[in-house]
């Protein structure tokens, strides 16, 4: 598990990639705190190379979640191979969190 | 107390019968000592030093030479074990006697240093001894925790079988069966039924964020609320919700619970069920089909509150097999990173429907386990199973 970051006009673009479960949800926060940390707009969570995300991991994703939401900050997760999205929906978490196909597409979303 | 930090002062204890080494050491080390980076204390001989090392356990390594009376040095190296385990040696030896400093070293000294003394040398010794016994301590310290965790895990692992129902009651309508199989790191996995008025019955199986002691705790508090609000609310949907807004309530944690609650009436056969961000229930038939019921489109437990649950009935037929079974099932991995995915899920029922809901039960366990082999893991397997006979 990593993430790697990159600006573009206020929105931090971050791809996470490999397992994420609760042998480095602890890692994954962390790194994805000094991601918003340095966000001042809005922030896309690219799972384009993630294989999976344990509860642990979606525990991470909803504190984010949250921290953005107070402090107003748009939120955007994209790129999910098959198996995480059927996580988010039956979970139901993407009734509360933003998902979209494409990096593209989070993009737009959230500069709009 | 471990000792992480090098500019804390070090204890060490230099044994020599020659009067003469103490006001040398204490000259040529007079910078360390003033620093408070060293700090020495003498015996004459292997007695006096095991004495040392018995009263003072601040002492970090031990200085000494091999020819004393009393008790040489190879054999005061042979007791430092008995009376402090983690202390390190270095020998001082006259020089070329290969013979003594070979015996040192398999009796366990650290190192050597030979005589006359080099001081500039044996700083550096005494330093790289240091330096190992800090690592040697933080190693242990590690260890240590490690056990305190392994036990923490235990109490979890035991929290989380004791809330397990595990006599299920027999009768002619419909039986049930339930198990847990635990991943070595205690997940959050927890199933419950619960008895209602009108012969109808609860069934509830759950999934907790995390692991550990958190998770166990939040179980807890997770499976106490739904026996409470199963007994009070009209149904399902109403069960979650209620559920839901306590967990809520100062969840700053962010801690969320996958719920499936479903109340089956053997009266008519109806099953009415509301999922909290569950898979939802899989249905295998007599004739071996099965069929997996909609989702309520609902929202893990403690993560919005005021959402509200629907539900969803659906009719049992007569040798209707229900399975509920958390992801631990449907995500386990085999040796090529596949997951078993719902549709292995089916193929075990399919065209061999289960002969009752323990076959069905312990078929959902064997089916992860087969698939699995020797790959650890990482989440609980669990099933509730519930069969409409007749």
């Amino acid at each position: 598990m990593g993430i790697n970051a990159e600006r573009a006009n206020g929105t931090v673009i971050a791809k996470a990639d490999g397992r994420i479960d609760s042998s480095n949800s602890r890692e994954f926060h962390s790194e994805l705190e000094a991601v918003v940390a340095d966000s001042d707009a809005a922030l896309v969570l690219d799972f384009a190379d993630v294989a999976y995300i344990s509860s642990a991991g979606m525990r991470v994703i909803l504190l984010t979640a949250k921290s953005l939401q107070k402090s107003g900050m748009k939120f955007a997760l994209c790129s999910m191979n098959d198996s995480i999205r059927e996580v988010f929906k039956i979970s139901g978490f993407d009734k509360i969190i933003e998902i979209h196909d494409s990096q593209a597409e989070a993009l737009s979303a959230v500069s709009a | 107390m471990t000792m992480t930090e090098s500019r804390q002062k070090h204890k060490i204890l230099v044994v020599d019968d020659e009067p003469d080494l103490e006001p040398l050491m204490l000259q040529r080390m007079r910078r360390y000592i003033r620093t408070g980076v060293y700090e020495f204390v003498f015996a004459r001989n292997g007695v006096e030093a095991l004495e040392a090392l018995d009263m003072d356990e601040s002492i970090d390594m031990v200085l000494s030479d091999i020819n004393m009376p009393k008790m040489d040095g190879l054999t005061l190296l042979e007791r430092i074990p008995d009376v402090a385990p983690d202390i390190r040696a270095v020998i001082i030896s006259a020089y070329g006697d290969m013979k003594n400093i070979r015996i040192a070293m398999n009796r366990g000294a650290f190192d050597f240093v030979t005589k006359p003394v080099d001081f500039d040398d044996l700083k550096f010794t005494i330093d790289r001894t240091l330096q190992h016994i800090r690592e040697w301590r933080e190693a242990l310290s590690a260890r240590d925790k490690l056990v305190v965790l392994q036990n923490e895990l235990n109490v979890a692992s035991m929290m989380q079988q004791s809330i397990l129902p595990n006599k299920f009651a027999r009768n002619d309508d419909y039986k049930l069966f339930g198990t847990m199989q635990p991943a070595r790191n205690v997940g959050g996995d927890f199933f419950d039924v619960i008895g209602l008025s009108d012969g109808r019955v609860g069934l509830a199986i759950a999934d907790v964020s995390g692991k550990g002691v958190p998770a166990a705790l939040f179980m807890m508090s997770s499976r106490t609320l739904l026996k409470g609000a199963a007994m009070r609310a009209d149904g399902p949907g109403e069960a979650l919700a209620e559920v839901n807004d306590v967990l809520n309530e100062d969840n700053d944690a962010c801690m969320f619970v996958t719920m499936i609650y479903a109340v089956y009436n053997p009266a008519t056969g109806d099953l009415t069920y509301a999922d909290g961000g569950h898979d939802p229930p899989l249905v295998v038939h007599a004739d071996g089909t099965t069929t997996q019921l909609p989702v309520t489109e609902g929202l893990a437990l403690g993560v919005l509150p005021g959402f509200d649950y629907y539900q969803h009935s659906h009719q049992l037929a007569p040798g209707d097999t229900v399975v509920l079974y958390t992801d631990g099932v449907t995500e386990a991995i085999n040796s090529e990173e596949e997951q078993l995915g719902l549709h292995r899920l089916r193929e075990a029922f399919e065209r061999n429907p289960p002969q009752d809901a323990e076959d069905a039960g312990h078929r959902v366990i064997d089916l992860v386990n087969d698939f699995a082999g020797d790959v650890p893991q990482f989440d609980d397997t669990t099933c509730l199973v519930l069969r409409r006979e007749g």
